[in-house]
């Protein structure tokens, strides 16, 4: 799989039409100054979101403190750009990260691993490699190709959707960077322990024919050399591509949450989702299975459960389920796996989701 | 001319689909566009992600939407 030159094509300068990124001299005053007032700006509000939602919320607007109404609004008012605020940054960063972490070199790096390390370095190069859904299947078949054993291509496939940096910025913004770190250290063990179960249980037969028979070693790789203005300019692409989709998902969601927080009584889901309810873990993980939606929708939901007496166990385990494992993407990926194995893909991560759920509700 | 565009259907490779069509309309030559959406016959062309452009069997880019002035240049 040697990298194939380019063929005088534009591949190596992406955006050179648009914007003069073509020159080697990279404007690092511009960005400096432009950096600094951006970082600036974004601090100054940041720090003042919550002092200004009580203003509008009871002098501004005149609501009585304290109230269901006033509790709503100042909850929404609050969350909302502060949420926002660091989505933005958050998809900028990771942006730019991401223009260093291709598909083709997670490959590179993944195919002579063994089983193992190759479970943790999968799962942790799926939190910076660029995915999506509807990419998974060229990438299982170039992962298969590369001669990557398929327990660490599945740490990887379980790994990419579920630990994120918008599911992380959701959980650190509206329920605190130690509800984050939870998610993101046991998002990862159940990414490593499913990839390295389904690896030891040696299903590379039940793969389709067709996959079985690919012949390894034609991979055709463009590289790209980026230049450090290339990846800040893919570090805006991501924000208008990402914040543009999810904002609409963080404003409804948190606009539900605010409901919830605001008017729903405390130690109302305590019954169906609380920690004396033993059934409630595998339920909600059976109910999130088939359940598509992205962090953004989910996490605002999650916080408004927490609120309201559900046990972090069984919400977080609903999270995953929802987030890692849906309905469309088993269907895609059908097309390169029997339906066994999906079966057992559904089956381990699914355990190991329950198991994650419980240890939660008993610790905390 | 024969280009294929590869992809299962998702935004980006829509994306590149409209771009390869406007710069063939741009260039005011005859190529015929095909979709390629089997993953099987996408992996034979040896690409593993999508979206891809092939033009007359050469791969010309893999796993991003080009820009239009690009694939213009590669139609030359």
């Amino acid at each position: 799989m040697e990298p194939l030159q380019p063929i005088g094509c534009g591949c190596t300068k992406p955006g050179t039409d648009q914007e003069s990124t073509s020159s080697n001299c990279i404007p690092w005053a511009k960005i400096g100054v432009v950096g600094t007032l951006g970082l600036g700006l974004w601090f100054g509000v940041y720090t003042n979101l919550q002092s200004f939602a009580t203003f509008l919320t009871y002098s501004l607007l005149g609501i009585a403190r304290p109230s269901q109404l006033g509790d709503a609004v100042q909850f929404f008012v609050y969350d909302t750009p502060k949420v926002l605020l660091l989505l933005t940054l958050i998809v900028f960063v990771v942006g730019v990260i991401r223009s260093f972490f291709t598909q083709e070199r997670t490959r590179r790096y993944l195919a002579g691993k063994r089983e193992t390390a190759g479970n943790v370095m999968a799962a942790l190069l799926g939190i910076v490699t660029p995915f999506c859904s509807c990419s998974a299947v060229p990438l299982f078949l170039g992962f298969v190709q590369a001669g990557v054993p398929l327990g660490v291509t599945f740490s990887f496939l379980i790994a990419a959707p579920m630990v994120n940096e918008i599911a992380l910025i959701l959980l650190y913004g509206l329920l605190g960077w130690k509800v984050a770190a939870l998610y993101l250290g046991t998002g990862l063990l159940i990414a490593i322990v499913a990839g390295w179960v389904i690896g030891r249980l040696k299903l590379e037969s039940w793969t389709e024919d067709w996959v079985q028979e690919m012949r390894a070693g034609e991979a055709i790789v463009f590289e790209q050399q980026l230049t450090w203005a290339d990846r800040l300019e893919q570090g805006k692409e991501a924000v208008r591509d990402i914040v543009g989709k999810v904002w609409v998902y963080v404003v409804a969601g948190i606009a539900v949450g605010a409901l919830i927080h605001g008017y729903v009584p405390e130690d109302f889901m305590a019954g169906i989702m609380g920690k004396d309810a033993w059934w409630s873990v595998p339920a909600a993980v059976a109910v999130g299975i088939p359940m598509y939606s992205n962090a953004a929708g989910i996490v605002p939901v999650v916080e408004a459960l927490l609120g309201k007496g559900a046990a972090l166990g069984t919400v977080l385990a609903f999270m995953m389920s929802v987030i890692a494992l849906s309905l469309p993407e088993m269907i895609i990926l059908r097309k390169v796996l029997k339906l066994k194995l999906i079966a057992v893909f559904i089956l381990v991560v699914g355990s190991g989701i329950v198991g994650i759920g419980y240890l939660f509700n008993m610790i905390i | 001319m024969l280009i294929k565009v590869c992809g299962p259907g998702c935004a980006s490779c829509e994306k590149t689909q409209k771009i390869v069509e406007a710069a063939v309309a741009a260039k005011g030559i005859g190529a015929a566009i095909v979709k390629v959406k089997d993953f099987q016959e996408i992996a034979q062309l040896g690409v593993f992600s999508t979206p891809a452009v092939v033009i007359n069997g050469v791969v010309k880019c893999v796993g991003r939407v080009p820009k239009q002035s690009e694939v213009e240049e590669w139609l030359d």
